[in-house]
């Protein structure tokens, strides 16, 4: 019995040190980032463009990756919206019955959501040379785009697994035709929809393999779709690469401001998300 | 609505015949095997061996998986099977903050963290010297990386197992980790293998992290300290040069569209388990 109850004791111990350990290396990444990022923090960094080029200059700061990656990912969350919503109210209202082949959908995108975002930025690639377009901000943005459709179809899918049933059934037994159903079940998943940007943008913001071939780089606020743009987590890749001590500096501050960014979206996706388990009918 | 849907999912044919589009030219010049096999890497002469590349991407992802599964499956088990309502709650999100953290940021702190780490405390115990780049430290920061995904996948297969099998256990006596052990593990199995599979495919692409902590030199890897050159930090760090070497671009390419049919396979592999188990808990 005895030798029973140690082995329990030890495996719940071993099972509280790896929660500590799963859960702590959050603290342990934020804390070195906000660690070595907070010295180098100034006004100048969010309010002022790089002097003297990004690589050796040593004044300045990153507003045009701030912008850039915001126009990024904006751009990217907006056009994957108006794909994703038709396609997400496409599975769930016109496909009744066909339980097979909306499993294989969804299947697909859950296949597609898993395709690293290297593979994106090669193929965005593809396209950019088949259609002549040379590394631009419109590159980044549909490198992007097809990044995020999977996150925000599942998403969305998700939310309007949600609705039950019977609003539907009302809906159409009312008269109405699937369209505007699908109208009705828009307006009630409307916080859904925003936890679907937010969790699109997040991703967008942060990542870097998808733009690398297709955004370039400027030190530059881009001002036309075909203007090269910087992105905030190439440039804290490049300013890291830096000979240079201030220009590493900057890319720890960069560092801290993306993680900043990406903190404040993942905390208002939370809350959203919350509250909307909360209203659940 | 069909257009876009078809348009989207066809996305999946649409990028794997685009890439082997791509690298027909270099299929034509060297054999299958050849490129796979081969471990001279000179683009200039026209040499592109993938070997070096596939082992060190093989390295990287098999010691994140060996640190991260016996992790993240003991965490998965606190939270669901132990932890009290009250700190599971308080729990929870950090496992969602964790990912949303971008990769570059997980790449800083390898860099800030890790590299000093394993060359000033680590590396010194086994091996004359290390810079710290290597293979271990591409691996430790993607464990950390495939954490929140293997815990919430774990996590949710875990509270499928009924209640009431594992109250039979407890009622014949067993403690809670011996139902663990013999009831919920064994239940959970698929479960848990479809998330590693998962997990590693997930880290079988990971890029920019792994390229800021990996040395990248273009040998096969033969310790844990030992610098790698995983196939996605190749991608990445050679673009620029693609289009002025022949058949770079092509190569690079190739090296995108191995990891896109691994990736996919492992995808679907893990993605049918995982259904079916929804499956048969909707039953």
């Amino acid at each position: 019995m005895r030798r029973r109850k140690i082995e329990e004791l030890f495996f719940k111990l071993l099972m509280v040190l790896a929660t500590i350990i799963v859960s702590g290396s959050f603290f342990l990444i934020v804390g070195t980032i906000f660690f070595k990022g907070v010295p180098y923090m100034n006004l100048d960094m969010i309010t002022k463009t790089p002097g003297g080029g990004f690589y050796i200059g040593k004044e300045g700061g990153i507003l045009n990756a701030i912008i850039g990656s915001f126009y990024v990912a904006g751009g990217a969350t907006v056009l994957g919206l108006l794909i994703s919503i038709p396609v997400a109210i496409f599975i769930n209202m016109y496909m009744d019955g066909k339980t097979f082949l909306v499993g294989t959908l969804r299947m697909a995108f859950d296949v597609l959501f898993g395709i690293p975002s290297i593979v994106y930025g090669a193929f965005g690639f593809l396209i950019m040379i088949y259609f002549g377009i040379r590394a631009s901000l419109l590159g980044g943005i549909i490198a992007v785009t097809l990044l995020v459709i999977p996150i925000l179809v599942r998403t969305l899918d998700e939310v309007i697994r949600t609705v039950p049933l019977e609003l539907r059934d009302a809906t159409l037994s009312l008269g109405s035709t699937r369209w505007e159903m699908a109208k009705v079940v828009l307006r009630q998943i409307r916080p859904g929809i925003f936890t679907a940007i937010l969790l699109s943008f997040g991703r967008a913001i942060g990542d870097v393999a998808s733009v690398l071939f297709t955004a370039g780089f400027s030190d530059n606020i881009p001002t036309s779709l075909h203007e090269p743009a910087a992105t905030l987590p190439l440039a804290i890749f490049f300013q890291l690469s830096s000979p240079v001590e201030e220009v590493q500096g900057r890319g720890y501050a960069s560092a801290l401001i993306l993680t900043i960014i990406v903190l404040i979206i993942t905390v208002l996706s939370e809350i959203l998300i919350k509250k909307l388990s909360k209203h659940k009918l | 609505m069909l257009v876009f849907t078809l348009a989207s999912v066809s996305l999946l044919l649409v990028i794997g015949i685009g890439l082997y589009y791509k690298s027909i030219p270099l299929l034509h010049r060297l054999s299958l095997t050849e490129l796979l096999t081969s471990s001279i890497w000179k683009p200039l002469k026209g040499l592109f061996g993938f070997f070096p590349f596939i082992m060190g991407t093989l390295w990287v992802t098999g010691i994140a998986i060996i640190i991260a599964l016996p992790l993240c499956l003991f965490a998965a088990l606190y939270i669901v099977e132990y932890a009290p309502t009250r700190v599971r709650r308080i729990l929870s999100p950090f496992v969602n903050l964790l990912s949303g953290i971008p990769p570059v940021i997980f790449g800083v702190w390898g860099v800030l963290f890790i590299i000093p780490f394993i060359q000033k405390y680590v590396a010194p115990h086994f091996v004359e010297f290390s810079t710290g780049y290597s293979v271990l430290a591409g691996g430790i920061v993607l464990a950390v990386m495939i954490f929140p995904l293997i815990v919430s996948i774990i996590s949710e297969v875990l509270r499928t197992i009924p209640q009431e099998l594992k109250d039979a256990s407890l009622s014949l006596g067993a403690t809670k980790w011996e139902t663990i052990k013999h009831v919920v593990l064994r239940k959970a199995l698929p479960g848990i293998i479809a998330a590693a599979v998962l997990a590693i495919s997930r880290a079988f692409g990971e890029t920019i992290a792994v390229l800021m902590v990996c040395g990248n030199n273009a040998v096969v890897p033969h310790s844990v300290f030992d610098p790698g050159y995983p196939l996605p930090a190749l991608i990445a760090n050679n673009y620029g040069e693609m289009l002025s070497i022949p058949l770079y671009d092509s190569a690079l390419m190739f090296a995108a569209l191995l990891l896109f049919i691994i990736i996919l396979l492992f995808n679907i592999i893990s993605r049918v388990i995982l259904t079916r188990l929804e499956r048969r808990l909707a039953a």
